[in-house]
């Protein structure tokens, strides 16, 4: 099994890649570190008994009065800059994963209904997702946002505000995967295999479900790693305008929001880190986006 | 032709209708709007008696009538926010936005079309790598970190251009505000624009790219090549007007990305236009300004719609004998 | 001296997997107004031979060997700009598809005043003039009126007689025409070849015509080359390679024309399909197909040898 996986085409692609070998690198490490932040990161970021005002705005390594216990420096709250980018990795991509997983979710099933159902069904679902294309998710996602927060009441907001972000963002994504999902419906749905069953009785959705799944699964990763992509941005971006995630789950967002405020008085590196980090992540992710997108379809190079 | 616009106007409507229809239930039923206007200790009685004077103790379709009547005259009620009317606040900030957001889009199209079609012509060289290189950076960099980097370099550390607001500005007629008339203003808007319009710069780059690829590999560009036709002839007329079509509806679609991104970048640098009076409301609940901007955003969108439509149709013969 | 002397024609495609000799020492020559046909199956490399000699060849495909000489200079190393004088002005292009060769979005006039004017010191009503005078000759009916037309505008047939006076109206001398009526409706193939006839005959301009139909061919040209596999297997006057083809290809292909001179009973086919260029069969590159095979085709490889009135390359005709 897994020797026949290491021979596969996608595979020997894979290895032969620099830039997917190198980008693969470079989003595992990331990856690495956010995962065990709690036990790789040299300070506990969210600890607020062990911050000291006395360790404030201390500079990163190579500049004058840095040392090793905190490489990258300290912020005002003298919070250690490289276990915040730990954490707020974390969150980043928590957020982006479970947003591309709601949206593969949704996008598959009305993919499914649509072309399945055909007719005044499927018109009125791909105009949806026409119409919802045509506008910037960036905008849908602020929008979804704000209208859930208006109607939330006031104490229940800052629980419920990661699910709310998850949703508004995962609900800006949604309408291509559904796209793929259709037309491979679409396609299945006139076999022979899609009749038999409808003579014998077999609920045939659920066998085109099976049937369809592996045709979009290389479709899906590729729209799903650069989703991913996307909403790693969206909700960075949504963090940094403040109606994202709250201050006490700072996301990679929030830490660049927060040391927007320190740029003119000289503290780069609780701004500059942060956004190199969310850089290096995203351009990860979109590079291995694209190999995949031309291992899987090199008629499209 | 008239008849052309006539059609597509029509079709608009629906749109126009269905988002009007979102707007409305926006403003009518998240949140409550008797309670922030009527405050925390009103009694029953005058509850009733603001409902009834909001016209919510109405049918449906009689409210969303009435809101879409309202709308038409360009009322969207009063922002809870700041108690001014909600047209007058976008107005104020229409210009700013508009200005910032047709810089930036011109920028982009003054920049990525040239790359495009040179990364199409010259698909291997160095310097074409090197574009498509820095095109992905391009893509994976969120606007606002870029915002962010550009006033780091040119404001905090070079000192060269202001980080924020737009500087001096003019009024022209009766309600438009212009930064155009003076250096300052100029200035001030140079940062911005760069960094609304560098997303849809290496989109477009890239989008031209393909379709220059997609398109020298046809049939009539080989003919030209044989009637030996000069390549600034072919690579600049015969390919580059053949790629127009499809490169005209992204730009289209993309203007509305421009006109969405710009709530980001004018956060960034205090930008006094709509994106950044967006943001402001929907961090404090501000139903009635979100309707309205979502309304007038689907206006636009639909506007854009139309100019891509018409613009079709001039570079497409094929289009004009159909109709 | 031939007007296109192609002497030892080499072209190659490197790939991941080597490089593919997709033309082995092609050698023919047309002179002066007159018209050659060439034929073979498809990926024999008839059209590449055509895109080499106004080089224009796809990448990675280049010329690896021999000289193409025109007007009695080597045109193979010239640099792209003097070669770019070349095409359209002294040798005129043909396509196929005359759907697709066509650009959509020019006037057929602009496309024809524009091929003028790259060439030809001609101001923009002079140019217009001759464009319609071009229009006209090919049969287009009110060319004056139809020169502001596009493309859409035109059918099939008309639309091939307008590619025919863009190949033509800078005056070349030669005119290699791929392919012209593959694409084209059956009752309007022969409109079309009469048409191109004619008006070679009346400019003098020698052609280079490209076909799969040996129909054509036998109706049209002086001579014909027989391509196969990236080789020529025979070349001669076009009546001797009909009636007494010295290759046993040409012998296959000759006998599958259906003509009223010579009535074949059944269509013969030759048993197997051409070699893809990566599996070329060593010596003659015909022998797996070849009914008269014997020892010498499958270890040597034949140059092209007189065969009575036309030369063969085939050990048939060796007489060592």
């Amino acid at each position: 099994m897994l020797t026949r996986a290491w021979n596969s085409d996608l595979a020997y692609n894979f290895r032969t890649s620099p830039v997917a070998l190198a980008s693969a690198a470079l989003a595992l490490i990331l990856l690495i570190a956010a995962a065990f932040a709690p036990w790789l990161a040299p300070h506990n970021p969210m600890d607020v008994a062990s911050l000291s005002l006395m360790d404030s705005f201390k500079p990163p390594l190579g500049m004058a009065d840095a040392d090793w216990s905190n490489p990258l420096g300290t912020d005002n709250q003298g919070r250690d800059v490289l276990s915040a980018i730990m954490y707020g990795m974390r969150i980043s991509l928590l957020v982006g994963f479970l947003s591309v997983l709601f949206a593969i979710v949704v996008g598959i099933a009305i993919g499914l209904v649509a072309g399945y159902a055909g007719g005044i069904t499927d018109t009125l679902l791909m105009r949806v997702a026409d119409v919802q294309l045509t506008f910037p998710s960036i905008l849908t996602a602020l929008l979804v946002d704000g209208v859930i927060s208006a109607a939330l009441p006031h104490t229940m907001r800052e629980a419920l505000q990661i699910y709310v972000i998850i949703f508004a963002i995962g609900i800006s994504l949604w309408p291509n995967f559904a796209r793929t999902v259709r037309g491979s419906t679409l396609v299945e749905r006139n076999k022979d295999y899609v009749m038999a069953a409808r003579v014998i009785g077999v609920p045939s959705w659920r066998i085109m479900l099976s049937h369809v799944l592996p045709n979009v699964i290389g479709p899906v990763m590729v729209i799903g790693t650069l989703g991913l992509g996307l909403a790693i941005i969206a909700e960075a971006t949504l963090s940094f305008l403040g109606v994202g995630l709250p201050p006490t789950q700072p996301s990679l967002g929030t830490l660049i929001r927060f040391g927007d405020d320190f740029l003119f008085s000289g503290e780069w590196w609780v701004t500059v880190f942060p956004g190199l980090t969310l850089i290096l992540m995203v351009l990860a992710i979109n590079l291995l986006g694209d190999w995949l997108r031309d291992a899987l379809n090199p008629r499209l190079r | 032709m008239f008849g052309f616009i006539g059609s597509r106007l029509l079709q608009a409507i629906p749109v126009l209708l269905v988002v009007g229809f979102i707007a409305f239930a926006l403003f009518d039923y998240v949140g409550d709007p008797v309670s922030i206007l009527a405050g925390q200790d009103a009694t029953a009685a005058q509850r009733l008696a603001l409902s009834h004077d909001l016209g919510l103790d109405q049918p449906f379709f009689v409210q969303y009538g009435r809101f879409l009547w309202a709308a038409l005259h360009g009322n969207f009620g009063n922002s809870y926010r700041v108690a001014q009317p909600v047209a007058n606040l976008l107005a104020e900030r229409l210009p700013a936005t508009l200005e910032l957001a047709i810089t930036a889009s011109v920028l982009a199209f003054a920049i990525g079309v040239p790359m495009g079609v040179y990364t199409g012509i010259h698909r291997d060289s160095f310097l074409s790598r090197l574009m498509m290189a820095g095109s992905l950076i391009g893509v994976s960099l969120p606007t606002f970190l870029l915002g962010i980097l550009l006033i780091l370099a040119f404001s905090v550390g070079l000192g060269w251009l202001p980080s924020f607001g737009r500087g001096p500005v003019v009024h022209v007629g009766s309600w438009w505000t212009t930064g155009f008339t003076s250096w300052a203003g100029i200035r001030s808007l140079i940062l911005p624009a760069i960094t609304l319009g560098m997303f849809q710069m290496t989109l477009i780059m890239r989008l031209v790219r393909a379709e220059m690829l997609e398109v020298l590999r046809t049939d009539y560009i080989k003919f030209a090549r044989a009637r030996g036709l000069t390549d600034r002839s072919i690579n600049f007329g015969h390919a580059l007007k053949n790629t127009l079509v499809p490169v005209i509806t992204i730009i289209g679609l993309q203007f509305g990305g421009i006109v969405a991104f710009s709530l980001v970048t004018e956060t960034v640098f205090q930008w006094p236009g709509m994106g950044l009076l967006l943001v402001q409301s929907v961090a404090v609940a501000d139903i009635p300004v979100m309707s309205a901007y979502l309304l007038l955003i689907a206006l636009v969108f639909v506007m854009i719609n139309l100019i891509v439509d018409l613009l079709y149709y001039a570079v497409d013969p094929r289009l004009r004998a159909r109709r | 001296m031939a007007l296109l002397d192609v002497v030892d024609l080499t072209v190659e495609f490197p790939t991941r997997r080597g490089v593919l000799r997709a033309l082995d020492r092609v050698s023919f020559s047309i002179d002066a107004g007159e018209i050659l046909g060439v034929v073979g199956e498809s990926g024999a490399g008839k059209s590449l031979t055509g895109a080499a000699i106004v080089g224009l060849l796809e990448r990675p495909g280049r010329v690896a060997g021999g000289q193409i000489l025109f007007e009695g200079k080597r045109i193979d190393t010239l640099s792209a700009e003097p070669l770019r004088r070349i095409r359209g002005r002294r040798i005129g292009m043909i396509f196929q598809d005359p759907l697709t060769t066509l650009n959509p979005l020019y006037t057929i006039g602009r496309q024809l005043t524009e091929t003028m004017q790259t060439h030809m010191r001609l101001s923009d009503s002079e140019a217009r003039t001759k464009a319609i005078g071009w229009l006209d000759r090919v049969g287009i009916p009110a060319a004056a009126q139809r020169i502001d037309a596009y493309p859409h505008e035109f059918s099939g047939g008309q639309r091939q007689r307008v590619v025919i006076a863009l190949a033509l109206c800078a005056d070349p001398v030669l005119v290699i025409a791929d392919e012209p009526t593959t694409a084209l409706d059956v009752s309007i193939q022969a409109q079309i070849i009469t048409l191109l006839k004619d008006l070679t005959r009346d400019h003098g301009t020698a052609v280079m015509l490209i076909t799969h139909d040996m129909g054509v061919i036998a109706e049209t040209a002086d001579r014909v080359a027989v391509m196969y596999a990236g080789r020529i297997a025979e070349i001669g006057p076009v009546a001797a390679v009909i009636r007494h083809p010295a290759h046993p290809y040409s012998d296959g292909l000759m006998a599958s024309i259906p003509s009223l001179e010579h009535r074949v009973d059944r269509l013969r086919q030759i048993d197997g399909a051409m070699p893809r260029l990566d599996a070329i069969p060593n010596g003659c590159r015909f022998n797996p197909r070849c009914p008269r095979v014997f020892d010498r085709c499958t270890t040597e490889q034949p140059e092209l040898l007189d065969a009575g009135a036309t030369r063969a390359a085939c050990w048939l005709h060796a007489h060592d």
